[in-house]
């Protein structure tokens, strides 16, 4: 008997891409998409069930239908796509609270995979030049996607440990960036005239969108128990990347920087809040040694060349939203 | 042809510090070359030279826009603006470094101090090492002197890869310049890496104690931190070069230290010269002190039991041994040093 495999966040464009190729594998039987609100196109091979993860009815539907694997991918990481601050807060906490708790009562689920962010390391100058994934943030952040990502992950290795038999699988990547991927850092690059912190130049890791999709494929089919950092190889300066754009850039201190970028960015997903605005100063890299011997996976594109991927993005206009 | 030749190096050499009319002497036919007043213009210059560091820098820039090496200087500089090129995980940017922050540094290194590098046969070509030296001169001038002299005296050209403490990554622009530089903070996870890829590590281990010592303390060496260094070079099993830098002490004395506005520009320190601040940004430049550096020779560290990384009296002793090692190779050095601006 085939797999049966929930999705969360389908909606958007990343979830919506898992499903289906997912769907599309022989090994799975079936797959079921949740989300709050109806995705734009009906998504191949997907049976959709709209209902909200903060609200105990997933129980239900996991139950029923014999869920064995769980893909949480409804962590969303800035409020526009949220629309406001608290409710991106709640769907991303409680959200996942709920949907553990529902796990945690389905005795057919198998196997958790998360998709998390590299942003739980934070970002400042006492960071090591590599992550690996057993290191403390020397900067916990203190808002946002970030902290909200930390309380997740939080909550999941609260799971993992009073559900031993679940393989639970964590999944930490680097900044998403592609042809079609909308998200903060993509709006950041596509601004007409891109702010930088004076005086620094922080380093830069991409995944390409279909490699991280590839990556939480993999954890699918192969659940590996553990947290791994997924990014491609390498690394790019902030002046190199803003380089490879051709677009204009404007040097702003410290102080100013977000009240800047804002007035710059008013439109679009482009994201000044406290946490990104570290990144965006001291950067971050991932040593990604056990995303290779562990988990099994190897990015096909470098950082790099996500990078110059999505720069060659056909037309802006016709991306679908993360 | 013979005379000819003699001008136009040293004019390349010493004397293009002043404007460019001594330019055009460079391409000549012979019998312009030969001309007498032309030939003692390079004479005058180099006294220039001792005076002025600046210009001279000015001049390797210059040097690099008339005679590129490997590329056109354009095509560098295209290449540099549409960002086509690599850097590494720590974000060092070798390129950067080698057209433009060597060549900046290199005057220094050879007109201005007048560096004098011994024991470079110490150094690995290949493998990873740790050189561990004496910090001083209230900026880490030394540290830069002693990249320069790797880069360019020894026969790999290796690069100095530096571990810094936090202060410097969190400053604009010196955080920036020390990474594309090749350097990264000072923590174990990075020195590590750097070691196991077979790089040259350098750590100051007296860090802020040393740099910013009083100058009635000149060439005594401050306390060793908490013997990191050591702990990461016994886990990498790389040879630690015991390296004593003769000269830094005398580039900036300070002879004082305003705590004061130190504590409120959260610095470590903030140094009173004989010429800072009272002459200004003049007071920046340093004095001529005359250098020399010697690489040691190695402390092999990977004949010690694993673990040893963990027993803390193994790592006491060896910090004490690389300590006394760079202080007595101080000592010798000054002796061998007539005086301090010779």
């Amino acid at each position: 008997m085939g797999r049966t495999v929930l999705v969360t966040g389908v909606s958007r464009y990343l979830g919506g891409r898992m499903a289906a190729l997912l769907a599309a594998d022989p090994g799975i039987s079936s797959v079921i998409g949740v989300d709050v609100v109806v995705p734009d196109s009906p998504i191949s091979g997907t049976e959709f069930v709209r209902a909200d993860i903060r609200n105990p009815v997933i129980a239900k539907v996991m139950g029923e239908a014999g869920v064995d694997t769980v893909v949480h991918m409804g962590v969303i990481a800035t409020p526009k796509q949220a629309g406001g601050r608290s409710t991106m807060k709640e769907i991303n906490v409680i959200g996942t609270m709920q949907l553990l708790a529902a796990c945690q009562r389905t005795s057919s689920v198998r196997s958790v995979v998360v998709k998390s962010t590299a942003a739980v390391y934070g970002s400042g100058p006492k960071d090591p030049a590599k992550f690996t994934e057993d290191m403390e943030p020397k900067h916990t952040p203190s808002s946002g996607w970030a902290k909200d990502s930390v309380e997740v992950e939080t909550y999941v290795r609260g799971f993992a440990r009073r559900r031993p038999d679940v393989t639970v699988t964590t999944l930490r990547f680097a900044s998403f960036i592609g042809p079609r991927v909308q998200t903060a850092t993509g709006a950041y690059f596509s601004l007409p005239v891109i702010p930088t912190v004076l005086g620094f130049d922080p380093r830069m890791q991409f995944i390409h969108e279909d490699d991280g999709l590839e990556a939480i494929r993999c954890a699918v089919l192969r659940p590996r128990r553990g947290t791994y950092n997924i990014a491609g190889d390498g690394v790019l300066l902030l002046s190199q990347a803003i380089r490879r754009t051709r677009r204009a850039t404007i040097a702003v201190p410290r102080l100013f920087f977000s009240t800047v970028g804002r007035s710059l960015g008013t439109t679009g997903l482009a994201d000044f809040s406290p946490e990104a605005v570290r990144h965006l100063t001291y950067g971050r890299g991932l040593d990604t040694t056990a995303m290779r011997q562990i988990l099994g996976f190897e990015p096909t594109w470098t950082s790099e060349e996500a990078f110059m991927q999505f720069l060659r993005r056909d037309d802006a206009r016709e991306v679908a939203v993360a | 042809m013979e005379p000819g030749k003699g001008p136009s190096k040293a004019a390349r050499m010493v004397g293009n510090t002043g404007p460019r009319p001594t330019r055009p002497v460079r391409p000549t036919t012979p019998e312009a070359a030969a001309d007498a007043p032309e030939a003692t213009v390079p004479v005058k210059r180099r006294k220039r030279v001792l005076v002025e560091p600046e210009p001279s820098a000015a001049a390797e820039l210059a040097e690099l826009v008339e005679n590129p090496t490997e590329e056109g200087w354009l095509d560098f500089a295209r290449r540099r603006l549409s960002g086509d090129y690599g850097v590494d995980d720590f974000g060092f940017d070798p390129e950067l470094t080698d057209r433009v922050f060597l060549a900046m540094a290199r005057p220094l290194y050879r007109s201005w101090f007048r560096v004098e590098t011994t024991g470079l046969e110490n150094v690995p070509s290949e493998s990873g090492a740790l050189v561990v030296a004496n910090h001083s001169g209230t900026i880490a001038l030394d540290s830069i002197m002693a990249q320069v002299a790797l880069h360019d005296e020894h026969p790999a050209h290796r690069h100095l890869r530096m571990l810094g403490a936090n202060l410097v990554f969190q400053t604009p622009f010196v955080g920036e310049i020390a990474r594309k530089a090749g350097h990264t903070l000072a923590c174990h996870p990075d020195a590590e890496r750097l070691l196991s890829a077979g790089e040259l590590v350098g750590v100051w281990p007296e860090g802020f104690k040393g740099i910013g010592k009083p100058f009635s303390q000149r060439y005594k060496l401050q306390r060793f931190g908490r013997g990191g260094f050591v702990s990461a070079a016994l886990r990498t099993g790389a040879p630690i070069i015991p390296t004593a830098i003769v000269g830094a002490e005398e580039i900036y004395p300070m002879v004082g230290n305003a705590s004061v506005v130190a504590r409120i520009l959260g610095l470590p320190y903030f140094p009173i010269t004989p010429t800072f601040p009272w002459l200004g940004p003049l007071g920046l430049v340093p004095l001529p002190s005359k250098w020399l550096i010697h690489f040691g020779e190695p402390i092999p560290t990977d004949h010690y039991p694993p673990g040893a990384a963990d027993d803390p009296m193994i790592v006491f002793n060896l910090t004490d041994q690389v300590r006394e090692q760079i202080q007595q190779s101080l000592y010798r050095l000054l002796v061998k040093r007539p005086s301090a601006f010779s």
